[in-house]
């Protein structure tokens, strides 16, 4: 105590604290404020039957509406899933799918015939589906140069360390680099629509929008500024490793090469779970007369490159409509449905423990 | 000349010091001090032997500019939880492993650290500043070079300097005293900074300078000085000072002036340095705050080490999971599956132990790093508004609450155990002169009772006066001293006061300290008429005989008596006066008789007993005078005549002649009554302690007043008689084990060498002893038993009305005797070895055979509202223990008065003077209760009975239950125990403590008397280390230090006796009352808010799970779904001040019930905010929520093209706002800052989002998360899934506590529920406090049972039956009929029930078994004189001298029941009596009414069947 035996005493003979709260003791009779004599205005909710039971029925009230018209929102979707992984012998693509290298430079492609038994009204969404691709590894996340993809010159010819072993190759600076690029999903997949008359007609598929605005137009760019050159731009570079294409050739158009290309861009979203889907094509509706895909056969054909069986993986196509609430999923509908039915009855329940038991301990607050 | 002198002492010195250092490299004991002087002149500063010692400039800050970081973080990584995180931190180092970006992975560690380290950084820098004030303080530095004293900073003081200090100057270092202003050599010093303790103190020039006529000069010292080394302990300081001619005198504690002292009426004293700076005494004493660690805190940690436990078994779970999943793909890794940077592929197994280490890092947040930085913030919010407090603060004192242990107030809210003082803690520690008895006969001082009834009744009234003028009358006579200091401190420390009324008013408080023990209750005594008679008229006639040069003896033995005891009462102290016109001067009334001897060796050598003896007429030893010191026992100036002892002598000759003029010194003018009226007012006691203080008044007010107190003389002044100066020969100052004092005095009037001896009055009483059984004095012998007898009788009359009792008594040595003595008392002064050992017992031979003069009665008057307290404290369930060191009669009497017993409680008394004899009372009274009791123990109706009829005997059973099986029959009875200090010595030995425990605790009031300080501690640690409970100990006096320490919560009251108690106390309270807020009130928000905000925490931290269940889809990769900045800082910032506002401002119930239903504090007691089991059920509930807020995002994205951390980020903000809606459930106050600090949260968490999201498109890998929020801002399905996770989350924890409000409420709820009311209906309520909260023993659910009212007149006369012969539970039955009934009507119609009911509670007292008898004390009071009177003169057979064993265990109040142990110390056989008082009485009772003992029987029947 002695170290603040005189300095931090008042000097009367008093002992101050030598704490924080000694600062407040100049004037030693406290102030008699509302909130330093802890008499602030406050709000004392107790938690009771009989006070908590509204809130059960009003959640429960609200919540199963919502859940109802999220069900029928989610029903109104129209989904359409083929999976072409080709697993059984009778698979069209179950040559295909013995194939499981990379490199293999002959292309496999196989034909799917499909039958959609309703028109699909509004755009359509094709989404290409894969399960069990982690594409959530936490080294797999990592495996990319945010800054090389941002069309960083410097990063183009030094990848970062994060993309290692997926920087070099043959000493020549990878680009794209990392593991995500280098995985990237290759099959190409065309859709045609089988006439009733027999003659397929193809399907004319938008590559573009189907990507994050922003992605496209701030976070991906393409090495040196605008220059449509992107073959010299990526020159001393090499592609990736599975890859059968450089990253200059993954499009024609001008606006959708290089990194700036949309199924990559896509691609380089990493799903959240294994088992996703992502967006590869959209099919715009045309007119309003005709529907964007009427009823009827389909054919898919595929250009099989990538190799899911080493990992038990699936390939799936998906066509979807999509509502203002995205995809087709009941979960959510059927949860508010469920919480706000699990919240009316618990709501019953302290109703009634509020009635057996509420009065008497009512009247032991006396007041109410 | 002087320079030569000193050139010659350097070159001899100098090889001599050098040997010197060498020995003292060896030896380390001594310390050799040379003046610098020498040295300085011949500037060889590097030769001056002082240069190794410390100088004075003082430094208490930890750190430099340049050490504080590694210092600082040093410090920091002692604390194991910043280890860890570190460890963690760096672990992100490590690319195999790493988690997260390394460097944001250290953020959180550096936050806390810099957090901590601010924190440090501004605490020392405060050190620094006021470090640097001090050190830059003035003073008085002789220099060689100016040849006079020089102003020079304090720093700058060393070793060796000579320092020049005047008067209310402050000590800048510990200085030896060589040369004072004062006459008498002398120089007075306050040490209020040291100990607290305002009365001043003398310290004496060394004693070869004592004779200097002329001015010390510096320059012609040349000793040397040989010390102890620097140590810490203030009242002790050893060596001696070596002079050039090699004689060495002897230093003392006397010779040394502490730092820090201020000192007070001495115009000028030179001394020099002799330890400086961080040597000192008062730094040496500085020990820094002190850490406790509290119950919840311990609780804490096992929790924390469980959070370690749950996580490495998640972190295992994963590894395992991980390996497998790598096993599982063999040899074809598959694409996902990235090699390692060097493209190696890595077996299952590695990959599963770096996973685990990886999955460290990830969860590192489930051992939540910010907790210890949260609780501390929280505990120094609490600490601010428990001193910020109005209810806490003394406005009579200004002072109030200090908390000076920062991290336990919230064991403050668990305590179970109180151990109190009594005297100042209990009391007001104001001694009041009530009354005396003088040789035999009482004199009751009716008109002083009466004056001080009507202090008690002007207090109220006088309180606020004093807070608002500031001018009190006898105030003014020291103003002018008083602004002279208060410009001196506001100079040296940049005082806070300021001008104006608050200024005023404290420095009124100011003086009001310093004249301590002096307030105009404890001066102005009414003089009781008959004995103020007898006074005067011994006095007259004492002058008369001196007038006729008539031998004193003669006069009539109970006049001599009379005088004696005023006499003794007015010198026997250490009391020291002065007088206001010469602020705390003391009064010069010298006369010179005194002549100093050189050494203590020359006086022996001069004083051989022979020669004493030779000479033993009366003059010859008159010259003997040794000097009243001022400490215990430990008088060491001695002088003797040399030249004018001759003079002396013949003066005293002449006075023996002629007695008329041996009084001449005095000078005639203050002879006349008129003057000494005059003067006698003006002078001022200071006294150490106050009861010594309230007897000189009390002389006072019988005109012998004490005027002048000097080291070896005391005068007095006598009505008539004039001023009498005795010679004051030695002072055995008090001490607690002889628990008496003694000065030896030569009595100016007979010559004779006297002893007055004043102490308790066991101690005197075993030591009176009749006079020699010759014939001649058989009547002085009849005489003095007489006297014994009846001063015993009325010291027990005292003693039951809670006086404290003071015997006087005196002895009259012959010149043999006193030379015997002093020979062997000047050896044992002398003794290096065990002195105090030996004075001890020269003092123990000295004080036997007293004369009974008279005792008296001071009244320690209770202290406002300690009765509500004590029974406020009980209901709270808490067990109070006072112990004592006053004696028996008188603590029980307090006891009864604070209510601390009960008159309806059996009182337990064990008074043993064996081993053996305490053994068998411990079982005998075990015995006891368990056969009274166990009937009662057994059935759990009875006890629900029992409580019903007694709220506060809900001690919580369950806490002892659960601790042990065969605690059960250790309940609360109504029990009180009373154990002396001698049985408690053999009851806390370790053959019986579990004994003394096991009936200790059985009873609801424990009280030990005549304990020692060391006894108190073994019993609070005894109590402590058994029980496991958490105790509590209060007191003000430097007794009760050591049991303050002991208990886990040291309380000292800031009261009377100084500070120690306050220093050694880790909160310190102005009064007694405050306890009752501190701890129902403040303790219990402390520790529920504390408690609720650490399990928050741990569920908080839970929420670390979310992650877990994704490591299932991400083939336990150890891959996080959230933005790792989220997961980051979520905890430090975005949940972070919710979780702190509620810890810091919620309140469960408020104060006013809380202190109104004190029976709330349980709560605490019984750890029930925060069990064990609670962790768990929180972490379940965690784990719930976490599947909750990571499943339904699971499944509305299920297979979608979300990605992944898009996809987390509505899960952190659902997570967010799940967390902080389950603050909202658990929040029971909402006030606007809880609103603000939630609103903040989620703006907080939005705002960063945003700007994060939208700062930089490729700076956050790997998440880069670019426009991810704003995009998600736009998507309903966001929102929707915001608020059906949270509601899907609480709905348990929601529905859970709805029920439990309803069907099983708390204590607590019940309390909150009251809060709820109107405030007036709410004070209707607790008015009538016999609400039953929830009583842990009834089986029924607890519920507020005060609304089982009928309507309003409707069946008065059944309620009434009811509830006077059925139980409780019947009762309730009832009530639960007619709940419809009372449930329709109105508040105020429910009211009016309910004061109908409470009505109705006496009736009930009437009918319930053992109040049959509580009307009975009355009757009882009879004094116990006839009995008592027939028992003394039995006992007081000369063979039977020991009185005190029966007197100790004489009831006198005694209670209804009461149930006496007594051994009675006759002879080998050790029976034990043991009887009910009860019964006994109940004999009488029992033949007048035959049928009152059926009834009773009866009614025991009911007691036990029920």
């Amino acid at each position: 105590m002695m170290a603040s035996s005189y300095n931090a005493k008042d000097e009367d003979g008093h002992i101050t604290v030598s704490g924080p709260g000694g600062g407040t003791l100049r004037s030693k009779k406290p102030e008699n404020t509302a909130f330093k004599q802890q008499r602030l205005p406050a709000w004392q909710p107790i938690l009771t039957a009989g006070t908590v039971l509204p809130a059960f029925f009003i959640i429960g009230l609200i919540f199963i509406p919502i859940g109802i018209g999220l069900y029928v929102t989610s029903n109104n979707i129209k989904e359409f899933e083929i999976d072409y992984t080709g697993v059984d012998m009778s698979s069209p693509c179950f040559n295909c799918s013995q194939n499981f290298s990379w490199n293999s430079t002959r292309p496999c492609t196989c034909t799917i015939p499909f039958y959609l038994d309703q028109p699909y009204e509004s755009n359509v969404f094709m989404y290409y589906g894969l399960s069990n691709f982690y594409q959530n590894h936490r080294r797999y996340v990592k495996s990319r140069d945010d800054s090389q993809l941002n069309g960083d010159t410097e990063s183009l010819t030094k990848p970062s360390k994060e993309c290692e072993p997926y920087a070099f190759h043959e000493n020549k600076p990878i680009a794209p680099c990392g593991a995500i690029a280098n995985s990237m999903f290759n099959d190409t997949l065309e859709l045609f629509y089988n006439n009733p008359n027999g003659t397929k007609s193809e399907i004319p598929l938008t590559t573009t929008g189907i990507a994050w605005w922003t992605d496209k137009h701030v976070k991906f760019r393409n090495p040196g500024g605008n220059n449509p050159n992107l073959t010299a731009v990526f020159q001393g570079t090499t592609k990736p490793v599975n890859w059968h294409r450089p990253v200059y050739e993954l499009d024609t158009d001008a606006e959708n090469n290089g990194f700036i290309n949309e199924d990559f861009i896509v691609w380089m979203r990493t799903a959240a779970l294994p088992t996703f889907r992502k967006l590869y094509r959209i099919i715009q509706k045309k007119n309003n007369m005709v529907p964007t895909l009427p009823r009827g056969n389909y054919t898919l054909e595929v250009v099989y490159n990538y190799p899911v069986r080493s990992f038990e993986g699936r390939k799936r196509m998906i066509l979807s409509t999509i509502s203002w609430m995205g995809g087709k999923n009941p979960f959510l509908g059927i949860a508010y449905i469920t919480v706000g039915s699990v919240c009316f009855f618990l709501g019953v329940v302290l109703l009634i423990i509020h009635h057996k038991y509420g009065n008497r301990n009512n009247s032991a607050d006396i007041s109410n | 000349m002087a320079r030569r002198s000193s050139e010659d002492t350097g070159t001899v010195k100098t090889p001599e010091s050098r040997r010197q250092r060498k020995k003292r490299s060896k030896e380390n004991k001594t310390r050799t001090v040379h003046a610098n002087l020498l040295y300085d002149a011949a500037n060889k500063g590097e030769e001056n032997p002082n240069r190794h010692y410390a100088n004075n400039k003082i430094k208490t800050t930890k750190y430099t500019v340049l050490s504080f970081l590694p210092k600082n973080l040093f410090e920091q990584f002692h604390r194991f939880a910043n280890v860890y995180f570190v460890f963690i931190a760096l672990l992100n180092f490590v690319p195999v492993v790493n988690a997260f970006q390394p460097e944001l992975a250290l953020a959180p560690v550096v936050f806390i650290l810099s957090v901590t380290a601010i924190k440090d950084l501004w605490e020392d820098y405060r050190r620094h500043r006021s470090d640097k004030e001090i050190n830059h303080m003035d003073c008085l530095v002789f220099s060689r070079a100016e040849r006079r004293y020089v102003e020079k900073y304090w720093k700058e003081v060393r070793v060796g300097d000579f320092i020049r200090l005047r008067c209310n100057e402050i000590l800048p270092a510990d200085v030896l005293l060589l040369s004072s202003s004062d006459p008498d050599r002398l120089c007075h010093i306050e040490t209020a900074t040291l100990d607290g303790e305002t009365n001043l103190k003398q310290r004496q020039v060394v004693r070869s300078f004592f004779d200097l006529d002329c001015e010390f000069d510096p320059l012609k010292y040349n000793s040397i000085i040989e010390c102890e080394k620097p140590n810490n302990d203030l009242n002790r300081f050893r060596g001696y000072i070596i002079h050039r001619s090699g004689r060495r005198d002897a230093l003392y504690k006397e010779n040394l002036l502490l730092r820090g002292c201020t000192i007070r009426n001495t115009e000028e004293a030179v001394g020099i340095v002799i330890y400086a700076g961080h040597e000192t005494k008062a730094m040496l004493n500085n020990n820094g705050p002190r850490y406790k660690r509290s119950k919840l805190e311990r609780q804490m940690n096992v929790d924390v080490f469980w959070c370690v436990v749950i996580l490495l078994v998640l972190c295992l779970f994963a590894a395992v999971g991980h390996g497998l999943w790598m096993f599982q793909y063999g040899d074809k890794r598959p694409v996902f599956d990235v090699l390692s940077p060097e493209g190696t592929d890595l077996s299952p197994i590695m990959s599963a132990i770096y996973l685990f280490l990886t999955m460290i890092i990830v969860f590192q947040v489930l051992i939540p790093i910010s907790l210890f930085v949260s609780i501390e913030i929280v505990k120094i919010c609490q600490v601010y508004f428990i001193h910020q407090d109005m209810d806490l603060y003394d406005e009579e004192t200004d002072s109030h609450l200090q908390c000076r242990a920062l991290n336990i107030t919230e064991d403050l809210g668990q305590m179970q155990y109180i151990f109190s003082d009594k005297t100042g803690t209990l009391t007001e520690n104001k001694m009041v002169f009530r009354r005396c008895t003088v040789a035999g006969v009482e004199y009751s001082h009716d008109a002083n009772a009466k004056r001080l009834a009507m202090y008690q009744e002007m207090d109220s009234e006088e309180e606020e006066c004093t807070s608002h003028g500031g001018t009190l009358p006898r105030r003014d006579s020291v103003t002018s001293h008083q602004s002279a200091r208060v410009v001196l401190r506001s100079q040296s420390t940049k005082s806070h006061r300021r001008t104006g009324s608050r200024a005023e008013a404290k420095r009124a408080s100011i003086l009001s300290k310093h004249t301590a023990f002096s307030s105009p209750m404890e001066k102005d005594i009414t003089p009781d008429p008959k004995l103020l008679d007898k006074v005067n008229d011994c006095s007259s006639q004492m002058d008369f005989m001196r007038f006729h040069s008539q031998p004193m003896s003669q006069l009539p033995s109970d006049l001599s008596d009379t005088i004696d005891f005023f006499i003794a009462l007015t010198i026997c102290n250490t009391v020291v006066v002065s007088s206001p016109n010469q602020p705390r001067h003391k009064v010069r009334m010298r006369f010179e008789l005194k002549s100093p001897v050189k050494t203590i060796e020359d006086f022996i050598k001069r004083f051989t007993p022979s020669r004493l003896t030779s000479g033993s007429n009366s003059s010859s030893s008159s010259s003997l005078i040794t000097n009243r010191s001022s400490n215990k026992g430990c008088s060491s100036l001695l002088s003797s005549p040399s030249a004018e002892s001759t003079l002396t002598k013949l003066h005293e000759e002449r006075s023996c002649g002629g007695l008329e003029n041996a009084f001449s010194p005095v000078p005639p003018s203050y002879d006349g009554k008129a003057s000494w009226n005059i003067e006698e007012g003006e002078l001022r006691y200071e006294a150490e302690s106050p009861d010594e203080a309230a007897l000189v008044y009390a002389a006072r007010a019988y005109k012998c007043s004490l005027v002048g107190r000097l080291p070896d003389q005391v005068t007095v002044e006598l009505p008539h008689l004039g001023k009498l100066s005795f010679e004051l020969l030695h002072t055995l100052g008090f001490d607690s084990t002889r628990k008496r004092m003694s000065v030896v005095v030569r009595h100016p009037l007979t010559d004779q060498i006297t002893v007055y001896t004043k102490g308790a009055d066991s101690v005197i009483m075993d030591l009176i002893k009749p006079p020699n059984t010759g014939r001649k004095f058989a009547r002085g012998r009849k005489r003095q038993k007489k006297i014994v007898c009846r001063t015993q009788n009325y010291l027990n009359l005292y003693a039951a009305d809670g006086l404290r009792t003071l015997c006087i008594a005196k002895k009259i040595l012959s010149q043999e005797e006193y030379a015997c003595w002093l020979q062997r008392h000047l050896e044992a002064e002398t003794a290096i070895q065990g002195r105090e050992e030996l004075l001890f017992e020269s003092a123990l031979r000295l004080e036997t055979n007293l004369q009974l003069l008279g005792a008296t009665g001071i009244e320690d008057r209770l202290q406002d509202g300690v009765p509500e307290t004590i029974a406020s404290l009980r209901k709270a369930g808490l067990q109070i223990w006072v112990l004592t060191g006053d004696k028996q009669e008188t603590a029980v009497n307090i006891a009864y008065a604070c209510k601390l017993l009960d008159p309806e409680e059996e009182i337990l008394t064990l008074n043993a003077d064996s081993q053996e004899a305490c053994a068998l009372l411990l079982e005998e009274s075990l015995h006891y209760i368990q056969a009274k009791f166990l009937c009662s123990s057994a059935d759990q109706t009875t006890k629900a009975f029992h409580s019903s009829f007694a709220p506060f005997d809900l001690y919580p059973s369950s806490s002892l239950s659960s601790s042990s099986s065969h605690a059960a029959p250790f309940l609360v009875h109504r029990l009180g125990l009373v154990i002396d200090g001698r049985t408690l010595a053999y009851a806390l030995d370790k053959s019986l403590e579990d004994k003394f425990l096991a009936v200790a605790r059985s009873c609801r009031s424990v009280l030990c008397c005549r304990s020692t300080p060391l006894q108190k501690s073994m019993v609070v640690k005894l109590v402590r280390n058994k029980l496991k409970v958490m105790t509590l100990a209060i007191g003000d006096g430097a007794n009760d230090v050591s049991m303050i320490q002991v208990a886990d919560v040291g309380v000292g009251i800031s009261g009377q006796e100084g500070m120690q108690a306050v220093m050694a106390s880790d909160f310190a309270l102005p009064r007694f009352r405050y306890l009752q807020k501190l701890l129902l009130v403040h303790g219990h928000w402390c520790y529920s808010r504390l408690a609720n905000m650490i399990l928050y925490f741990f569920y908080k931290n839970m929420f670390v799970a979310l992650i877990f269940w994704f490591q299932f889809y991400c083939g336990f990769s150890g891959s996080a779904m959230i933005d790792q900045w989220y997961l980051i800082f979520f905890n430090l910032m975005f949940s972070a001040f919710p979780q702190l506002i509620t810890g810091t401002l919620d309140k469960d119930v408020s104060a006013e019930t809380l202190q109104q239903l004190p029976q709330l504090y349980v709560n605490g007691q019984n750890s029930e905010e925060y069990k064990p089991y609670m962790f768990w059920m929180n972490m379940i509930d965690a784990f719930y929520q976490s599947l909750i807020c990571f499943f339904i995002p699971y499944f509305a994205y299920a297979d979608s093209d979300m990605d992944l951390f898009t996809w987390g980020t509505p899960i952190t903000t659902l997570a967010l706002f799940t967390i902080l809606l389950h603050l909202g459930i658990e929040t029971k106050t909402w006030t606007w800052m809880n609103w603000l600090s939630i609103a903040f949260s989620i703006a907080l968490f939005f705002t960063v989002a945003l700007c994060y999201n939208a700062s930089c498109p490729t700076c956050y890998s790997p998440s880069n998360p670019y426009w991810t929020m704003q995009r998600l801002l736009q998507d309903p399905l966001f929102y929707l899934l915001c608020v059906i996770t949270p509601v899907a989350a609480l709905l348990p924890r929601y529905f859970y506590r709805a029920c439990q409000g309803t069907l099983f409420p708390s204590p607590v709820q019940v309390g909150r529920q009251l809060d709820k009311l109107p405030a007036d209906t709410r004070r209707n309520i607790l008015s009538l406090t016999r609400v039953k909260v929830g009583s842990p023993l009834s089986p029924k659910p607890p519920f507020l049972s005060l609304s089982k009212a009928s309507p309003k007149g409707c069946n008065k006369n059944d309620q009434r039956s009811i509830s006077g012969s059925k139980t409780l539970e019947a009762t309730q039955g009832q009530a639960d009929e007619e709940e419809d009934r009372s449930c329709l009507s109105g508040p105020t119609d429910s009211e009016m029930h309910l004061s109908d009911l409470y009505t109705l509670v006496p009736s009930e007292i009437d009918t319930l078994p053992y109040t049959k008898d509580a009307p009975q004390p009355a009757g009882e009071l009879q004094p116990p004189s006839t009995e008592v009177s027939e028992c003394l003169d039995k006992t007081l057979e000369p063979s039977d001298v020991s009185l005190s064993s029966w007197i100790t265990s004489t009831p006198l109040l005694t209670p209804a029941d009461s149930v006496q142990l007594n051994l009675l110390p006759d002879g080998a056989s050790q029976c034990v009596r043991y009887s009910r008082n009860s019964e006994d009485r109940l004999k009488p009772d029992h033949a007048v009414h035959p049928a009152h003992r059926t009834e009773q029987e009866v009614e025991q029947l009911l007691h036990t069947k029920l």
